[in-house]
C-alpha cells in the first residue's frame, strides 16, 4: 500500500475534508508545495488500517506521510522538513518539483 | 523567510507553527498530582532523556473531549542524546519513553526533539493547529480517556 504511489499519507478524514488538526496540516503543507496527487488513506473509515499502519511503522500517531514507501514521519517532522528546506529537496529526491523551489526560483 | 506562499486560500486559522515566547513557562514544571498521566510523562522522558528543558503541555482542552482529559500532549524536549539524530530517530526515542502512555490513554502526542545547541538559537515551542474534532465521537479516542480515567 505504501509503495504503490510516491508519496502516501495515513489520515483522518480526507485531504478535502480533514477531520483533525494535525491531518488537516499535512494536507496543507503538501498543498503548498504543490504536491496535490497523492495517496490518502482515512483511517477513520478503516480500524484495522488504522490499527495496522501503526504496526507496520512502529509508530503510535496519525497522521503518518511515506515517501516511495519509507516512513518519513508525522506532522512535526513534516512540518520541520518544510521549515528547513529538506522537504523541498525529498520532493526533488522523488521527481517532484515543489512549488515552493520554483516560486524562490521565479523570485530571483 | 518563506514567501507569501505561506498565507494559504483556506486559513488554517493561527497558521502551522507559530511560536510563542517562553517568558511565562518554568523551566522546571512541578508535576501536579491531579494530573497522573503528565506526571507519568514528565518522569519517563526525565528519566531516559536526561533533558537539559524540558516541557510537557496537555492540549487535551484544545480538543473535542471532556474537561480534565489527559489524551493531546505537546512535548519539548532539549537533550544532548539527540546530538547526531535525524528527526526521525529523535521522535522514536520520545515515543519508546512514552510507549506504555501512548497505548493505553494519550492519543495524541506533538513532540518537539532539540540539542541543546539547537535550543540556545531557538528557544520556542511550536503551536498546534487548530482541533478538527476528530476526537468526537471516535472511539479508540473514547477507549484511551476510559484507560486515563482508570
Amino acid at each position: 500500500m505504501v509503495k504503490k504511489d510516491k508519496v502516501v499519507v495515513f489520515m483522518k478524514g480526507t485531504p478535502a475534508q480533514p477531520m483533525c488538526g494535525f491531518s488537516n496540516a499535512v494536507v496543507q503543507i503538501l498543498r503548498m508545495h504543490g504536491v496535490d496527487e497523492y495517496a490518502a488513506y482515512n483511517v477513520l473509515e478503516d480500524q484495522d488500517l488504522r490499527q495496522g499502519v501503526k504496526d507496520f511503522s512502529n509508530w503510535p500517531t496519525i497522521p503518518q506521510v511515506y515517501f516511495n514507501g519509507e516512513f518519513v514521519g508525522g506532522c512535526d517532522i513534516l512540518l520541520q522538513m518544510h521549515q528547513n528546506g529538506d522537504l523541498v529537496e525529498e520532493l526533488q529526491k522523488l521527481g517532484i518539483s515543489s512549488a515552493l523551489q520554483n516560486a524562490e526560483k521565479e523570485s530571483k | 523567510m518563506l514567501p507569501s506562499v505561506l498565507r494559504c486560500a483556506r486559513p488554517i486559522s493561527t497558521s502551522l507553527a507559530l511560536s510563542r515566547p517562553l517568558a511565562h513557562f518554568r523551566p522546571h514544571m512541578d508535576p501536579d498530582p491531579s494530573r497522573p498521566v503528565e506526571r507519568a510523562i514528565r518522569t519517563k522522558l526525565t528519566d531516559q532523556l536526561k533533558p537539559d528543558h524540558l516541557e510537557v503541555h496537555n492540549e487535551s482542552h484544545m480538543h473535542a473531549v471532556p474537561p480534565g482529559s489527559e489524551s493531546h500532549f505537546r512535548v519539548l524536549v532539549v537533550s544532548s542524546q539527540f546530538e547526531g539524530l535525524p528527526l526521525i530517530k529523535r521522535h522514536r526515542l520520545v515515543n519508546e519513553a512514552l510507549k506504555e502512555e501512548l497505548s493505553t490513554c494519550v492519543h495524541a502526542l506533538a513532540i518537539q526533539a532539540k540539542t541543546p545547541e539547537q535550543w540556545g538559537s531557538n528557544s520556542t515551542i511550536a503551536k498546534s493547529p487548530p482541533c478538527m474534532g476528530g476526537s468526537k465521537g471516535d472511539h479508540t479516542v473514547e477507549e484511551k480517556l476510559k484507560a486515563g480515567r482508570e
